[in-house]
């Protein structure tokens, strides 16, 4: 399984690497959504992309939405993970296509208790 | 080496002599790591350019201070915690419980050992998908702690604490925005009342109930007092009934009197406890139907 973490926080990359890689993840990086992109459309096949909102050059809902509009990255599971914390924001964001949304700040648990929801960890992990 | 940890051992030390003075809570050397994920956001609300920078602030600022040792105290509790009771509930034990209240129509449901309330709500979520219009459900939520009781009553839970198991749909579709924290809808609340329990004391007046969830709280009681608790807990649950204990509790020893009081199910990966006799058996295939507080919630 490979993880796709888009943030323009180089130390909240460092802190979600760790906590995927820790799950077992292959870890890939972008700064903002544009780079994340261009690492997919030049063969980069994340099964999971964890993603913030708030980036400069392209943002993570328009990133969502780029996604979404190709069927070859159908299979891609896309969650938020940013300070953005309106219902209307993540209804935006459920609307667009992410699966899941993680409201920072958050725990190490809480990564891992989504991934489990989407079924991308085994039950186990945390019992 | 402290792997991908940016922040200075300084500040670790003095943010952890804090919570240590404050909550009694340790934080060890080598939960660098943990310590910059909680604070990591909050330095970024503040506009601080390093965790290093934002420890500096919690110093001076009462409010940051109180900030920073909410998010290095949170409450381990989550939603839908461990996930098999909640997936037993709507598949097994729901249905048959269903089937045979036809005409009473209402399902009743006891959180012991409530602590902020995530449990009893979870439950009033499934509850809230699966009953069928016309049928009735109340969730009684006792705890031996005022604070805690006041916590389920108010149905406010903070940023940290949403993010832990709770599917965003949910989030959106049963809280709303309360200032920096998220407060349970109306419907939801309702269907939860709470009372002061000390589970080592008496039970008298609590009534029966359909589901009783005491789930990892007896390891806190020595072996008497846990025995004791699951003699006088089994005139509380209904004939037909399901007591849930935690998934490393359903294997204790059990005295004579109790293994005579007591049968296990295995339902899934849970294992229920149902008082001995029980007769109605799993009943498959609930599918989840709009009741009247999802037609009102989704403006159906």
């Amino acid at each position: 399984m490979r993880a796709l973490i888009i943030d323009d926080s180089r130390a909240m990359r460092s802190i979600l690497r760790r906590i995927v890689s820790g799950l077992s993840f292959e870890t890939a990086e972008a700064g903002h959504g544009q780079e994340a992109l261009d690492q997919m459309e030049a063969g980069l096949d994340p099964d999971l992309c964890l993603i913030d909102w708030n980036m400069p050059v392209m943002d993570g809902y328009t990133f969502v939405t780029r996604v979404r509009a190709n069927p070859a990255w159908r299979n891609v599971t896309l969650m938020m993970v940013t300070t953005e914390s309106e219902q209307g924001q993540i209804v935006r964001a459920l609307a667009a296509g992410a699966h899941e949304y993680v409201i920072k700040p958050f725990t190490p648990d809480a990564i891992v208790e989504k991934l489990q929801l989407l079924g991308l960890v085994d039950k186990g992990v945390l019992a | 080496m402290r792997l991908g940890v940016t922040m200075a051992p300084a500040s670790f030390q003095q943010i952890a002599a804090l919570v240590l003075r404050e909550t009694s809570i340790i934080y060890e050397p080598r939960k660098e790591y943990l310590v910059e994920a909680r604070l990591h956001p909050l330095a970024v609300q503040a506009g601080c350019s390093s965790v290093d920078q934002y420890v500096a602030l919690v110093g001076v600022d009462a409010q940051e201070r109180r900030k920073a040792i909410d998010a290095l105290t949170i409450n381990e509790t989550s939603w839908f915690r461990d996930n098999a009771p909640y997936q037993a509930f709507t598949e097994t034990m729901l249905p048959a419980l269903m089937a045979s209240r036809t005409e009473r129509r209402h399902i009743s449901i006891w959180s012991a050992a409530c602590s902020s309330g995530q449990e009893a709500y979870s439950i009033a979520m499934l509850l809230d998908q699966h009953l069928p219009a016309g049928w009735t459900a109340d969730i009684l939520a006792t705890d031996v702690s005022t604070a805690m009781l006041a916590r389920v009553e108010a149905g406010r839970y903070s940023q940290v604490e949403m993010n832990r198991g709770l599917p965003a749909t949910s989030l959106v579709k049963y809280f709303t925005r309360a200032g920096s924290e998220w407060q349970v809808v109306p419907a939801l609340r309702d269907m939860v009342r709470t009372r002061h329990l000390n589970l080592a004391e008496s039970y008298i007046g609590i009534g029966t109930f359909d589901l009783v969830l005491l789930r990892n709280v007896l390891i806190y009681f020595d072996q008497p007092t846990r025995h004791d608790i699951l003699r006088r807990i089994h005139p509380h649950v209904a004939g037909d009934g399901y007591l849930l204990l935690g998934s490393s509790e359903t294997t204790l020893d059990m005295p004579a009197d109790l293994t005579a009081l007591w049968d296990r199910e295995q339902l899934g990966r849970v294992q229920a406890h149902r008082p001995a006799g029980a007769t109605n058996r799993p009943v498959h295939g609930l599918s989840a139907t709009a009741s009247p507080i999802s037609a009102a919630l989704t403006g159906a």
